[in-house]
């Protein structure tokens, strides 16, 4: 199976290096062409701004919504924020995702932290999450619904079809359960 | 298992969410949103850009708190400051107003001789410059999450950059091809810790996210940076300097993100006008170098 990390800026060497040791092809998006016969597309975390504007910039944002209405993607931290409907801000988005996210919800690195979380798709718990700088998934609607939250309740994992959002890096990890989930989404 | 905030996973997790983007130097809440327009994907607050510490002598140190407050209200990317080598005070007022990187930098003027500041007990990340394996791996030693090359800062000469990556890839590479035997009287000849020799070699590279920095003025600069093996670039002077920043600052962002596609490249560098004039590494005494700061 052939998967695409969008490579404009960020974690993808990470996610890169999960998928193939899943056996997975991987391929690093940068120009529209590199979509061509991706079974699914990673958004990686990294800054949210900088991969919009570098999506814009070179014409990737037309091609990744029509990929998406296709093919699974999972966007992690800023990747998420990328795939959502409303950011409360103005910043260029794919809007694909019912969802609405807040950038930097839980304040400044210093208050970046790592738990253990319940994610039942995934089988036995914990899940351990590692946020950085992370958005939080305010709410979900339309046919999107909440994979995971925090013990207060808070959202930080969705899914909506093939489309797969979370605020935390499983890709910092070793448990490759999430990357799994999304490699059956993307068959 | 509990919240846990300040690990080193969430501080080197911040460097692995900058790779393949640039960190510019900005002195003023205008500046930084001009770099945030461009596609950086943090900044660093400062009073002076290295070129104008340079030129003005004197003793540099932390750059005002407020000036680092208001650069931090203005944009919504990270925002990095350095503080003195060794100044564990002005780290901790740093750490206090809340930045999301500290770099312990050369740049200022050393506040310790000896020691470089203890980093594991912050809860904020540090980034530390480094002119090869032996230093890179002190730092990290220390608790650094994230490691540059120091280059010449302020010169917009891209040549000790170079130096210094191809020091630090190239310790690495032979590292590799080692028989385990040698490792430790290696790390006795770097004056590294040998079970960060052990781990880079396992790894083939730094444990932590390693950038450039250090007279890079030009997209070819960073691009040439990035085809070395760094994992992303730090424009300091070379921005804010230059006849048109905005616009220089935007090409070298897409150039670090294209750095292996040289028509995009050739495309990016056109019309950039004027670059900071900058100054020859052998034109400059020993004295006035500042990469040897640091130890």
């Amino acid at each position: 199976m052939k998967i695409g990390v969008l490579a404009l800026q960020g974690a993808f060497a990470e996610h890169q290096a999960v998928l193939e040791g899943l056996g997975a092809e991987v391929v690093q998006v940068r120009l529209p062409k590199d979509l061509d016969g991706l079974s699914g597309l990673i958004l990686p975390g990294g800054e949210s701004t900088t991969i919009g504007k570098l999506a814009v910039a070179f014409n990737l944002l037309e091609p990744l919504r029509a990929f998406g209405q296709q093919h699974a993607l999972w966007g992690t931290c800023a990747g998420a924020i990328f795939l959502s409907k409303d950011v409360h801000r103005p910043q260029p988005l794919l809007g694909l995702m019912d969802i609405q996210v807040a950038r930097n919800a839980f304040g400044r690195q210093v208050d970046s932290f790592e738990v253990d979380l319940n994610v039942p798709e995934l089988g036995e718990p914990p899940f351990h999450a590692v946020f950085i700088r992370a958005p939080l998934i305010e709410s979900v609607s339309g046919s999107a619904r909440v994979m995971a939250t925090l013990p207060d309740g808070r959202i930080v994992a969705a899914q909506q079809g093939r489309w797969l959002a979370t605020s935390f890096h499983p890709e910092l990890t070793r448990d490759d359960r999430f990357h799994r989930f999304f490699m059956e989404l993307a068959q | 298992m509990e919240q846990q905030v300040g690990s080193f996973a969430v501080k080197k997790g911040l460097a692995q969410m900058l790779k393949g983007g640039v960190i510019m130097d900005v002195v003023t809440p205008e500046h930084a949103r001009i770099a945030e327009e461009a596609g950086a994907c943090a900044v660093m607050a400062l009073e002076r850009v290295p070129a104008d510490i340079r030129a003005n002598g004197g003793v540099a140190r932390m750059s005002d708190p407020e000036l680092i407050l208001k650069i931090m209200d203005a944009v919504t990317i990270p925002v990095m400051a350095k503080c003195r080598i060794g100044h564990f005070v002005e780290a901790q007022i740093l750490e206090a107003i809340g930045v999301d990187y500290i770099d312990e930098s050369e740049v200022l003027t050393p506040a310790d001789e000896a020691h470089h500041i203890y980093k594991h007990n912050f809860k904020v990340p540090f980034v530390c410059g480094a002119r090869n394996l032996g230093e890179a791996l002190r730092r990290i030693g220390e608790g650094a999450a994230m490691i540059r090359t120091k280059g010449e800062a302020g010169t917009g000469d891209v040549v000790e950059a170079v130096r210094h990556a191809r020091s630090v890839l190239g310790e690495i590479r032979r590292l590799q091809t080692m028989p385990e035997e040698e490792l430790m009287a290696f790390a006795k000849e770097i004056g590294a810790p040998y079970e960060l020799v052990v781990e880079t070699r396992q790894l083939g590279r730094l444990p932590v996210v390693n950038f450039a920095a250090g007279g890079i003025a030009t997209p070819a600069d960073a691009a040439l940076m990035m085809q070395l093996g760094v994992d992303g670039v730090f424009v300091g002077s070379g921005i804010f300097k230059s006849g048109d920043p905005a616009r220089r600052a935007a090409a070298i962002v897409k150039a670090v993100t294209h750095y292996q596609d040289p028509a995009i490249l050739a495309e990016v560098s056109r019309n950039l006008g004027e670059p900071m004039v900058g100054r020859q590494i052998t034109s400059i005494p020993d004295a006035e170098r500042i990469a040897g700061r640091g130890w």
